[in-house]
Order: structure tokens, then C-alpha cells, then sequence
């Protein structure tokens, strides 16, 4: 892919796509008929953006920004539009635009009137029908657009709005079309976020003035060294931003937003939800926490480590406590962050490598679990895993399937949980063994709780009021056919992955880890 | 010996537009036959604010390229941010003035003879015989006339005179509700008695100030400022009255007792006129005072210049929480938005003052694109009798499901206020808000970011409610409705709404604007 497209980095064009396509569908009456084949094919042609941005993407130079674009955007506030992406980046948008055409597919038909509009009059029927699904597919392709955008952003103002952004689409796909109790759900995730995303706000304000020139380019992330500034101050900055990534991420003890929001939430929506933007979290420690404030990362990463640890047992011992299966998959995701924040801030190049190949194989998996879960429970009715039973008789491929993605989720070798599992336990015992012999409980929890769950919903006597349910259709096949693959891929042949994330992790972890001891 | 002031006649054109406008108005209520009048009231109103705002933009092009100066033997002054302001001022006037003129089904907003008592056979016939108060047109041009000469105003007289000719039509204003008369009358009532305290203490501070000073002239008493020679007393008590006054008209507590009574009981239409421009025109006047008079006098009136910033943001939010009507909660809202203007006046600053008039328009778009929606939502009784507007928070549950456009318009104006990243609204707190990190007040920003976390609550409510609530049965049978209009306010709400999007979005050629309106002019 060429570096520029009328002048624009191809980077740009991959965000105004889906945009664009968004507005138009849902301004569009006589569109909105179609939007779900459209969005389909909006998805699938952003996919082969990203896929061809990849091929073109200079692999021997994965540390550094590449397809990079630098507009001035709002010099009074020093604030620049400036994208680009190094292996990292580029690796998180290759996630995002594979996850959103499986979602589209998965929800395909997922989008229905809710109870109580009368369906006497069947045109008016089909009509807010279609108002309705024109406007889910809307949300996901903004939302794609603005997830693309800030794995893209290199500059801290811009990733700021878009990271505030994100917000208002997945705060409508939870509250409009989830579960029974999503307004709740969709509050309760949106004040947690403004919140963590305010203390960001102040640290943004706070990073402008402690710069010496306060120019038209001080946000910029490229050719930034960090800021001389007194510790104290570089402390609170860095706890500004660490915060609202933490709520984002989420850890312990700020994530308990995360399980109402699975709950109630569309599968669809989880997935993307958990699968990509929790990433943003880490994503931001690794690309701003980090080199814009070295001492206090490494000043902090003790405490952070601890609280990682606390997130990987604690989010193991709930997940087996749940009966919700959506709660369930929600925890199991507090844990592998823990994995995640661990490897980032344990710092050595093994333990940063894994965080970041982590942060892919956990959304593959976790999206095929939430997705397969939401096959099951639509036909189910519940996600009460009590109400079900031995249903691998009934419906083997969804039993089989997940399976697969719990596999995958308790890192077993050969699938695409191992390899970071095994690279953030390796670089953690280099670095201190307790810690490394901690987490390894989380690894024994993991078991624990998706064989229980599969025990629990798919092995013993097959429940009545279930007997007659269908096994996946063809739709459904091809989704979790493209996940279980994406496992399979990350399990035996990590190497395209790892040759992109290692220089990235390489060069992180050479400024950060010489503090830490 | 009398010497006769020389007069800038050009400089003055906008004012004098604005003026003749007014006067003309009130010859046209004499004049044109009733049928035609509404019609040429509004075409000579909105002729008039467009001119006026053409004219301020040809005198920020003069003045850029030969500086400011004083006008009038110094009662005016000709700077960047006085002209900013009348810009600012102007431009939310004209969207102001199309919700004001708007109707809906036939009827305008306001009561059709002010004058019948509420409730009475004459009022019951006036409104069969289809009149209406076009004197709302003349009133307002003369409101916005004293609105414009208030941030040019530089000397304590002058602006007490457009103190008084801004606000008297806007007591008048108040009391013209077509529903609700009463509510209306004592809003009027109340605004009038309050902004007559108002008004003394600010002639109180004068008198003061002029017996510390011997003049009323701002540049006059900044040079006494530093003399301080033992008379600081009146110095230091006149100062703080003149800025109570001020701090009356921007509804900061806690001088802001009239605000929430007043929002509600006015015309939707005004209010959202008075919220947006008296906030401009009051706030440009007490930079200016600030800025030009007390530098000096920064370490005696900080303590309260603080507290009132503090407690009017703590207020303002914590009692926008817990209001259950539509109007008051954005009553309450405009004051924690005072609050926060207050930021940028104490910050002392030179990007405080672009920073402060950015605030201004970015609150300005959202408050009267908000109103203008307000005035659209309706009460429906049981035999399908469209009456007032649907004032309780419940009555707005389910909007977005009947009407998705203005829904989608409402939150984008309650995001703004939030000050959500891509509204107006984040980029004016951010601009504000820098300017008093640099101007040494972070403690006041730390305050002011939590105030803001707390107000998202409110304002997300309100989302939650159009958007994901069914909307309620009631025991009369009554429901909710929007009306449909002549397409002003249509029209209004569109460019606010636009706006507001572009000045969340793509802010930097507006801010490279008010970024030199930086000095003002001693």
C-alpha cells in the first residue's frame, strides 16, 4: 500500500470509510433497508484496507511510526492531527477490522423491535425494523472508524478526544439494544469511563503546561522526549492517565462495570467491547505511560504489579462463581488483563512481547466465546447457566466451539492463548519468581472455570425445555469457522506476530525496564 | 468652558443601527396596520442585527489594521475583545431572534395583549381575535442595543447606562408568556426587584470608586489603583460592589436566586435570548473591569473572586442534579456555567479573555438551540388540546423514539454543556480552563473538573430519559407532543447545532480569532 493517498495517510482513508458509510446509512431512509448487507460490505472492505496496509507495512521496521500523517489541527492547544502506527498499532487494527465484519455477520439477525411495539401494522413494522438495524450497523462502523482512529493517533490530545469518543457509540449499542437491564448497565459504564476519562483530561491540561514551549506541536507522540519535570508532577500525570486506563482496561478494583456491561450487553457488542476497546487500556499505558513518564512508571510498576496480581486471581475465583455466562466470560477478561498489565509492567522485553501478542490472542478468544455464547443463550432464552445442561448432545458444534475458545482462553499449547501466557510467566520469572509463582494461579483458576462452565452447560443430562434447539446455522459457521482458525494461526505460526510486536516491545522495554528490580 | 466631544460616528454604526432599528420598531406599532406589522417587525429586526454584525466585522477589520482606540471622549472603547463580544453577541441575537419570532400553529410564544389580567374574558377574546405583541420585536433590538454597548463601555457610567437599557426591556420580556401567566408575571416581577438591587450596588460601587478616584473612568482608576493612598476601603468595598453587580446579571451565586424562577416563568424564547446574550454582554463588561481596574488588586479580591467561583460551581451542578423541571435544570446549569466562565476572569490572563468570549459562544449556540427545542415540546390533553410547554423531566421520557431528529439535537446541545471532546463545548473548557492553569488558579480547575464529572450525570440523565425510557401513561390522559413551526426555529437549531459540531471539531480558525482579541485597551 502506498504511504500517501492524495495526500492523506492511508490511515486517514481507513477511518473516514466506515465514517462516511455510517452517516450515509443512517440518514438514508430508503438505505437503512439494506444497511446490514452494506455495513457487511464496509467491514469487509476496510478488512482488505487494513489487510493491504499490512503487507505494505515495513516489517523490519516495526518500532518505528509508519504511514505516519502530521496536520496541524488546533495549534492554540497544541493539539495536531497526527497518525501512524508501528507494529503494535498496526496489529490492534488488523483485531478490530477482523472482529467487526464477524460481529455484523453474528448480529445479523440479533437486531429486533423490542416487546411491546405493535406489530398490527406491518409495513410500519418493517419500517422501524429497518430504522432500527440501520441504526446498530451505524454505531459499529462509528465505532470501528473511531477504534481504527485512535490505535492510529500519535498525538496525546487527539487520542484523547477519540478515546472519549468511543464512548457515546458503545454507551447507545449497550443502551438501546441490550438486555433487560441496560440502562443501568449503559450508565454505569459511562460514568466510570467519564470519570477515568476526566483525571485524563486533567493530565492532558497538566501535559501542555509543564512543556517548555507550549508550541502548536506539543502533544505530538513522535520525536517527543520526555518532559523534564519535577517528580511530583510526573507522578500525578501519570496517574491521570494510568486511572482512566485502568477503569478502561479494566483492573481490579475499577472494573466492576465490566460485568454488568457483558451482561446486558448484545454479544455483539461485548466482543467488541471487551475484545478491542478494554485494549485501548493497555494499549495507552504502552504507548503514552510508558515513554512519556518513565520514572513514574517504573516508581509505580510495584503497586501496579500487585494490583495486577489482585486481578488475576480475583477476576479466576469470580468468574467460577458466576451463573451468568456472559458475567462468567466478563471475569475470565479481568484476569487475562491482570496477565496483560503484568507483562507491561514487569517490563522486560519477554514479559512485553507476551502483554502485547496477549492483548490479540485474548480478543480472538474472548470474541468467539462471547459470540458462541450468544448463540447459545439466544436459542436458550437464559443466560443462566443452571437452566442448561448436557446440551454437546443437542447442539455438538456450539458445544465444540466453545470449547475450542475456552481452550484457547486457558492457554492451552497449540491455540492462540499459550504463546503470550507463556512468554508474561517466562519474562515475569526472570524478573521476580513470586510473582511469576502467583500468577501461575490464575493459570490453575482458568481451568477451573471454563471446564466447570462447559461442565455445567454442555456435559451430563440433556435438559428438556432445550432438547429441540438447532446447532449453528450456516451465518454462524462461517464466524466461529474464521475464529477458530485465528486460534489455530496465533497457536502454531505466532511468527508474523511476534516479528511485528518485538521491536515494539524491544524498544519500550529499553527505556522502562532498567529501573525496575 | 463646554467643548463638544468629537464623535466617531463610523465606529458607533453598529449601536446606531441596532438603535434605529429599535426606534423605527416602535413607529411601525404606530403605523402599519396590524395585519403586516409582525412581518415588517421581523424583517426590520432581522435586517437590522445582520447589519450590525456586518458593520462589527468591517470595524474589527479597521481596527486590526490601525489599532484600537477610545470613542465618545473616552466612554467607548474600539478593541479586540469588545468587538469580539458584539460579534459573539450578535451572531446568537439573530438565532435568538428566529426562535422568538417563530410560531407554532398560529400562535407565537408570547401572551396576546400583556396587558388583559390572566385568565380573564379580555384576554380569552384577545387571543380569539388572533393578536399579538409585536412590540417583542422593538424590545428586543433595544436589549441587544444596550448589549452591545456594554463590552465597549469604559467608563462605571456608561456601563450602568447600558446596564439599564439592557435589562428593562428584558423585565418587560419576561412577563409576556402566552401560558402560565402568572408564573410569567412573577418571573417578571422577580427579575425586575432583583435586578434593581443589582443595579444599586453597582451605583453604589460607583459612587465609591469615584470617591476614591474622582473619576469614573476605567483607565482613570487604574492608574489611582496603585496609589492606594490610604483610602483603600473605598477602593476595595467600591470594586467588589461594581463586580457583585456585574455578578448579578451572569447569575453566579450567590447573586443567582433570580435565575432559576426567571428561566422558568419567562418566555422559552427569551430565556434563551437572556441566557445566551446577557451572559456575553455581562461577562465581556466584567472581564474588561477586571482586567483593566483591579490587576492590582489581585491579592484582595481573590479570596473573593474564589469563593464565588467555587460556590457558584458546587451550586450550580449540585442543585441542577436534583431539579425535575426542564427549565430550571437548564437554569441551574447556566449557573455551574458561570462558574466556570469565572475561571477565566480570575485567571488574569491573556488567553483568559479570547478564552472566555470562545466559552461564550460555544455556551451561547448550545443554550439557544436547547431553548428553541424546549419551546417545540408540548403538553397534549385528553381531547387533544395542545396547551404549554412540556415543563417536567417525565414528560420528555421517550423523545427519541417519536421524534429522533430533535432528540438527536437536544443531546447534542446537552453534550456540549457537558463539555464532551468534538462539541463546542470541550473545546471552550479547554481554552478556559487553560488560561487559568497558566494563570496560576489550578486549584479552582481541579474544582471545576469534578464540578464538570458531576454535571455529565444530569445532562446524561436527560439523555437517558429521551432515549431509552418509555415515555409515561398519565391518569388525565395528557401525553407529550412536538409542534410544528414555521421552520425559524428549525433554522435557528440547525446552525446552533452545526456549530456547535464545528467548534468542537475544527476550532482553530475561531480561536485564531479570539486569540487576538487578547488586550484590552487601557
Amino acid at each position: 500500500m502506498p504511504q500517501d493517498i492524495l495526500g492523506q495517510s492511508p490511515l486517514t482513508v481507513l477511518v473516514l470509510v466506515p465514517a462516511l458509510v455510517a452517516a450515509v446509512v443512517w440518514l438514508v431512509p430508503p438505505l437503512r433497508r439494506l444497511a446490514r448487507p452494506i455495513g457487511l460490505a464496509t467491514s469487509l472492505v476496510v478488512l482488505a484496507g487494513a489487510v493491504a496496509l499490512a503487507a505494505g507495512f515495513d516489517l523490519g521496521a516495526a518500532s518505528e511510526t509508519q504511514y505516519l500523517q502530521t496536520n496541524g489541527w488546533i495549534p492554540a492547544f497544541g493539539a495536531s492531527y497526527a497518525v501512524g502506527v508501528n507494529g503494535l498499532g498496526l496489529t490492534m487494527i488488523l483485531l478490530a477490522t477482523l472482529l467487526v465484519p464477524l460481529v455484523i455477520v453474528a448480529g445479523w439477525k440479533e437486531v429486533t423491535l423490542p416487546a411491546g411495539v405493535a406489530d398490527d401494522d406491518e409495513s410500519a413494522a418493517a419500517k422501524a425494523l429497518a430504522y432500527r438495524q440501520a441504526g446498530w450497523v451505524a454505531l459499529v462502523l462509528v465505532l470501528e472508524a473511531l477504534m481504527i482512529a485512535v490505535f492510529a493517533a500519535r498525538d496525546v490530545f487527539l487520542f484523547y478526544v477519540l478515546f472519549e469518543a468511543m464512548l457515546i457509540p458503545v454507551y447507545f449499542l449497550i443502551g438501546v439494544y441490550g438486555g433487560p437491564n441496560r440502562r443501568y448497565a449503559a450508565i454505569k459504564f459511562l460514568l466510570y469511563s467519564l470519570a477515568g476519562g476526566l483525571l485524563m483530561l486533567a493530565a492532558v491540561v497538566g501535559y501542555f503546561f509543564v512543556g517548555t514551549d507550549q508550541g502548536p506541536q506539543a502533544f505530538l507522540l513522535d520525536g517527543a522526549q520526555p518532559l523534564a519535570m519535577p517528580y511530583g508532577t510526573e507522578l500525578a500525570l501519570f496517574l491521570g492517565f494510568f486511572v482512566a486506563f485502568a477503569v478502561k482496561a479494566p483492573m481490579w478494583p475499577v472494573h466492576t462495570w465490566l460485568p454488568d456491561a457483558a451482561q446486558q450487553a448484545p454479544p455483539g457488542t461485548s466482543t467488541l467491547l471487551v475484545g478491542v476497546l478494554d485494549k485501548v487500556g493497555t494499549f495507552g499505558m504502552i504507548a503514552l505511560c510508558l515513554p512519556l513518564f518513565p520514572e513514574a512508571s517504573r516508581a509505580a510498576a510495584p503497586v501496579i504489579i500487585v494490583l495486577a496480581l489482585v486481578s488475576i486471581i480475583y477476576g479466576g475465583l469470580l468468574a467460577i462463581g458466576q451463573n451468568d455466562l456472559m458475567r462468567m466470560i466478563a471475569f475470565t477478561s479481568v484476569s487475562h488483563f491482570g496477565f496483560i498489565v503484568l507483562g507491561i509492567f514487569v517490563g522486560t522485553s519477554t514479559a512485553m512481547t507476551g502483554a502485547m501478542i496477549y492483548m490479540v490472542a485474548h480478543g480472538v478468544s474472548t470474541a468467539a466465546m462471547f459470540l458462541v455464547g450468544g448463540f447459545l443463550t439466544q436459542r436458550g432464552g437464559t443466560q443462566d447457566m443452571s437452566a442448561y445442561g448436557g446440551m454437546q448432545r443437542v447442539t455438538p458444534l456450539i458445544a465444540g466451539t466453545f470449547l475450542v475458545s475456552g481452550l484457547a482462553s486457558l492457554a492451552l499449547p497449540g491455540l492462540s492463548g499459550f504463546v503470550p501466557e507463556y512468554l508474561v510467566l517466562l519474562g515475569t520469572f526472570q524478573h521476580a519468581p513470586w510473582m511469576a509463582i502467583v500468577a501461575v494461579f490464575g493459570v490453575v483458576l482458568a481451568a477451573l472455570y471454563i471446564l466447570l462452565a462447559y461442565q455445567r452447560v454442555f456435559t451430563g443430562p440433556p435438559s428438556t425445555t432445550h432438547a429441540g434447539m438447532p446447532d449453528l446455522g450456516g451465518r454462524e459457521k462461517v464466524v466461529m469457522g474464521v475464529l477458530v482458525a485465528a486460534m489455530l494461526f496465533l497457536g502454531f505460526y505466532p511468527a508474523p506476530v511476534l516479528d511485528a510486536l518485538t521491536p515494539v516491545a524491544d524498544a519500550v522495554s529499553t527505556f522502562f525496564v532498567g529501573g525496575v528490580a | 468652558m463646554f467643548v463638544a466631544p468629537h464623535i466617531e460616528w463610523a465606529a458607533l454604526t453598529p449601536v446606531l443601527i441596532l438603535l434605529g432599528a429599535a426606534v423605527i420598531g416602535v413607529l411601525v406599532e404606530a403605523f402599519v396596520p396590524r395585519a403586516s406589522r409582525r412581518l415588517v417587525q421581523l424583517a426590520l429586526s432581522a435586517l437590522a442585527v445582520a447589519g450590525a454584525l456586518v458593520a462589527v466585522t468591517w470595524r474589527w477589520t479597521v481596527v486590526q489594521s490601525s489599532g484600537p482606540r477610545e470613542l465618545v471622549a473616552g466612554a467607548l472603547r474600539e478593541d479586540g475583545p469588545a468587538l469580539l463580544a458584539q460579534a459573539v453577541l450578535l451572531v446568537l441575537s439573530l438565532l435568538a431572534l428566529l426562535v422568538i419570532a417563530d410560531r407554532s400553529r398560529g400562535e407565537d410564544g408570547f401572551a396576546p395583549t400583556a396587558a388583559a389580567v390572566p385568565g380573564s374574558e379580555y384576554e380569552d377574546q384577545a387571543r380569539r381575535a388572533g393578536l399579538a405583541q409585536t412590540e417583542v420585536f422593538p424590545l428586543t433590538m433595544f436589549a441587544v442595543t444596550g448589549m452591545l454597548v456594554f463590552p465597549a463601555a469604559a467608563d462605571l457610567l456608561t456601563m450602568f447606562i447600558a446596564l439599564e437599557v439592557l435589562s428593562l426591556p428584558l423585565y418587560l420580556l419576561a412577563g409576556l408568556a402566552r401560558y402560565r401567566r402568572l408564573l410569567s408575571q412573577e418571573a417578571s416581577l422577580k427579575y425586575f426587584l432583583l435586578g434593581a438591587f443589582s443595579s444599586a450596588f453597582f451605583l453604589m460601587g460607583l459612587a465609591l470608586l469615584y470617591g476614591y478616584a474622582g473619576s469614573v473612568r476605567l483607565d482613570e482608576l487604574a492608574v489611582a489603583v496603585p496609589a492606594m493612598a490610604g483610602m483603600d476601603g473605598l477602593l476595595l468595598a467600591g470594586s467588589a460592589l461594581v463586580i457583585v453587580g456585574l455578578l448579578f446579571k451572569v447569575g453566579a451565586v450567590p447573586f443567582h436566586a433570580w435565575t432559576p424562577d426567571v428561566y422558568q416563568g419567562a418566555p422559552t424564547s427569551v430565556t434563551g435570548f437572556m441566557a445566551a446574550c446577557t451572559k456575553v454582554a455581562a461577562f465581556a463588561a466584567l472581564l474588561r473591569f477586571v482586567y483593566v481596574v483591579t490587576p492590582g488588586l489581585t491579592w484582595d479580591l481573590a479570596p473573593f473572586l474564589w469563593t464565588v467561583a467555587i460556590l457558584t460551581m458546587v451550586v450550580g451542578t449540585v442543585l441542577a442534579i436534583v431539579q425535575t423541571d426542564m427549565k430550571r435544570t437548564l437554569a441551574y446549569s447556566s449557573v455551574a456555567h458561570a462558574g466556570f466562565l469565572l475561571l477565566g476572569v480570575i485567571a488574569l490572563d491573556e488567553r483568559g479573555i479570547g478564552g472566555v468570549i470562545f466559552y461564550l459562544l460555544a455556551y451561547g449556540l448550545a443554550t439557544v438551540g436547547s431553548f428553541g427545542l424546549v419551546s417545540l415540546v408540548r403538553t397534549k390533553d385528553a381531547d387533544g388540546n395542545v396547551t404549554s410547554e412540556a415543563g417536567h423531566l417525565s414528560e420528555w421520557a421517550g423523545l427519541g423514539r417519536r421524534s429522533p431528529v430533535l432528540a438527536v439535537s437536544f443531546a447534542l446541545f446537552l453534550l456540549s454543556f457537558a463539555g464532551i471532546p468534538l462539541t463546542a463545548g470541550f473545546t471552550g473548557k479547554f481554552a478556559v480552563f487553560s488560561a487559568a492553569v497558566a494563570g496560576g488558579a489550578w486549584p479552582l480547575v481541579v474544582v471545576a473538573v469534578l464540578a464538570s464529572a458531576a454535571a455529565a450525570f444530569f445532562y446524561v440523565r436527560i439523555i437517558v430519559l429521551m432515549f431509552f425510557t418509555e415515555p409515561p401513561v398519565a391518569e388525565d390522559g395528557s401525553s407529550t407532543t412536538v409542534v410544528r413551526t414555521e421552520g425559524l426555529t428549525a433554522v435557528a437549531v440547525v446552525v446552533c447545532a452545526v456549530g456547535t459540531v464545528l467548534l468542537g471539531v475544527v476550532p482553530s480558525a475561531i480561536l485564531a480569532i479570539t486569540a487576538q482579541a487578547s488586550k484590552f485597551l487601557l
